[in-house]
């Protein structure tokens, strides 16, 4: 169960094309341009061309400002001492860089155990939801067995639930299974498990799977490999793509959730990164909480910068295309 | 005559093969299948069922719980943040479609039109979506800071008095707006892109050759264009929105007044401060009664959006 507020990606993406495919040079040169708003003919006059360069300065510098200017402000924030940071008008640039706050940051903060907890709840969820929501989207698309279409709707029915409204029976679930009769509280399990239930991932790779021809599966059954075989040996190898938009959605999704780890995993020593620094906030210095604040976002942003093209296409190779 | 006696055999074992195979595929299937299957039963099906039952029930986890009918609305009906709650989250949720609806389709608008600095200025937008979304909301608590916070030393740059932001009333909502907006544009802004992208650029040809101008053409065209992106995305947040929860919990605690609970956090507090899950399990039906109206919209919209290409 993920309960991030961030509106999730839910736009049904089209099946990106099977792998092996070469992203091809784009056509570059006057006339391959595809026509949009403004036409090309009047931005090449003197009048159009002032127009769009000053569209062009003023977005991006407003862009800077609106969205680099703020983390800008962190990084620098974190470097100040109190004294500095309570001083009006505040100053542009530090007066020392003083990175010693870093490492105070990392070892009052148990910084370093905040990470690694998280880094277990995101591999794990990474692991679960793969072998699980794989494997399951396969046996949908390719096996589909009886009442395959049935399991297959009421999987998708959950996404029309927003996660939030089941904060409270899923927690009562975690906190004494029903059945099995154990807490999952405090353990990974609690984040792992309900990460694997995840309608939109089986959705998204049942249709890739469903776009693989019959004739491939088949032509290796004849062979006689085996249903585990033809998975990992056809499937997996050309659901690349696919595997990797999931792969890195669920890691970041796990990786950036507050409330159900806030109350899964409610010992200091089990905390999340976000969790952790949250709760302790309010006892830090102001330096100090800014420059767990800066550590706590390279993660994420790190895996951004290299993973930008999988995490847009998981976003944006929507139905939009068709 | 001899052939047609020995045809019986062969046929039943055919259909014994198949037979065979059909169990051993389905075996196989829901050998593949269990994993998910239990997943889903314990996290997601059960827990629908669950919060149902969670309603209607009053329980403190030691004795068997009880059923009490309609007791649980009425006490958080007669609670006088309910009603704060469910304004606030109205309220929020409007705000956030004011701010966070259209400046992302203005920006993809305009970013299309460029030619240059694209790479960054997607990078950039789409930045703090990728910051954790308790690290955005501790970030702007500080910028909100009424002394040396960054907003108020802004302010008073173009000499515009300071604001109390999170500590007044009547900022306090809008403060939190501002923080979701920031946090959420990005993902906006790149669907419209990738939807503006599609649009043929004969049609943009042919409405300037008719004579239509810049703002004609956005509005004849590229609306037009993008009606159904527009509505999915529409719905979609109105449904993200209306669980806001982290921003009151991390920012306000739902102060000053009751002027930032909202029904998710309320009904956090009820499950969680005030030990009432019954009371936090009936906000949480009516919130669900309300999204599921959204939900289910949204569905049938994105599911047309797809048939009809």
């Amino acid at each position: 169960m993920t309960t991030t507020l961030q509106p999730q990606p839910v736009l049904p993406a089209t099946t990106p094309e099977p792998a092996r495919s070469k992203p091809k040079k784009k056509a570059k040169g006057r006339g391959y341009e595809t026509r949009t708003l403004v036409s090309p003919l009047s931005l090449r006059s003197w009048h159009g061309k002032l127009i769009y360069w000053t569209v062009l300065v003023v977005v991006v510098i407003g862009f800077t400002l609106a969205f680099v200017f703020p983390l800008y402000w962190m990084v620098t924030g974190a470097l100040k001492s109190p004294d500095e940071l309570a001083q009006i008008p505040p100053s542009f640039f530090p007066k020392e860089y003083d990175f010693g706050v870093y490492a105070e940051a990392w070892n009052q903060l148990q910084l370093g155990v905040f990470l690694r907890n998280t880094a277990l709840y995101a591999g794990g969820a990474w692991l679960f939801t793969l072998a699980i929501d794989v494997t399951a989207a396969y046996a949908l698309s390719k096996l589909r067995p009886l009442f395959g279409k049935l399991i297959l709707g009421l999987m998708l029915a959950t996404l029309m639930i927003p996660p939030m409204v089941l904060l409270l029976p899923t927690y009562l679930v975690a906190k004494d299974v029903p059945i099995f009769g154990f807490s999952l509280l405090n353990t990974p399990w609690a984040i792992w498990l309900p990460a694997a239930a995840n309608g939109f991932f089986i959705f998204l790779l049942k249709r890739f799977f469903d776009s693989i021809p019959r004739e491939l599966l088949e032509a290796a059954e004849i062979d006689g490999a085996s249903p585990v075989r033809i998975l990992w040996s056809i499937v997996l190898p050309v659901s690349r793509p696919i595997l990797g938009v999931v792969s890195i959605l669920s890691v970041v999704t796990v990786w950036k959730d507050f409330v159900w780890p806030l109350l899964v995993l409610p010992e200091t020593d089990k905390m999340s990164i976000s969790v952790g620094i949250a709760s302790l906030s309010a006892q830090m210095p102001q330096n100090v909480l800014i420059a767990s604040l800066v550590i706590a976002s390279l993660p994420t942003i790190l895996v951004f910068f290299l993973f930008q093209r999988s995490i847009m296409a998981g976003l944006t190779a929507g139905s939009l295309k068709g | 005559m001899a052939s047609t006696i020995a045809r019986p055999p062969v046929r039943r074992s055919l259909e014994q093969g198949a037979a065979r195979r059909a169990v051993g595929r389905n075996l196989t299937a829901y050998g593949f299948l269990c994993g998910a299957l239990i997943c889903f039963a314990f996290f997601s099906w059960y827990p629908m069922i669950r919060e149902i039952v969670l309603s209607f029930q009053q329980t403190n986890f030691v004795d068997p719980p009880q059923w009490v009918g309609l007791d649980n609305f009425r006490t958080v009906f007669a609670d006088p943040a309910f009603r704060s709650a469910w304004l606030n989250t109205a309220a929020f949720s409007g705000l956030a479609l004011v701010v966070g609806y259209v400046i992302p389709f203005v920006l993809a608008v305009v970013l299309n039109e460029l030619r240059h600095a694209k790479a960054y200025l997607r990078f950039v937008v789409y930045l703090p979506v990728m910051l954790p979304p308790a690290v955005g909301v501790l970030l702007f608590k500080w910028f909100y800071d009424p002394g040396a916070g960054l907003f108020n030393q802004i302010l008073d740059v173009f000499r515009i008095p300071p604001l109390a932001w999170l500590d007044s009333t009547s900022t306090a909502l809008i403060s939190l707006v501002i923080v979701s907006t920031w946090m959420n544009l990005g993902t906006g802004t790149l669907i419209y892109l990738a939807a503006l992208q599609s649009i043929p650029g004969d049609l943009y040809e042919s409405a300037e050759l008719d004579g239509a101008g810049l703002f004609r053409r956005v509005w004849h065209v590229t609306v037009p264009q993008t009606k159904l992106i527009l509505l999915v995305m529409l719905l979609l947040q109105i449904v993200a929105t209306m669980q806001v929860f982290i921003e009151p919990y991390l920012l306000t605690g739902g102060g000053p007044e009751n002027a930032t609970v909202t029904v998710a956090y309320l009904m956090y507090q009820y499950a969680f401060n005030f030990g009432d899950f019954g009371g936090g399990g009936a906000l949480g039906l009516m919130l669900m009664v309300v999204l599921i109206v959204f939900s289910a919209f949204y569905l049938r919209v994105s599911r047309d959006n797809e048939g009809g290409r």
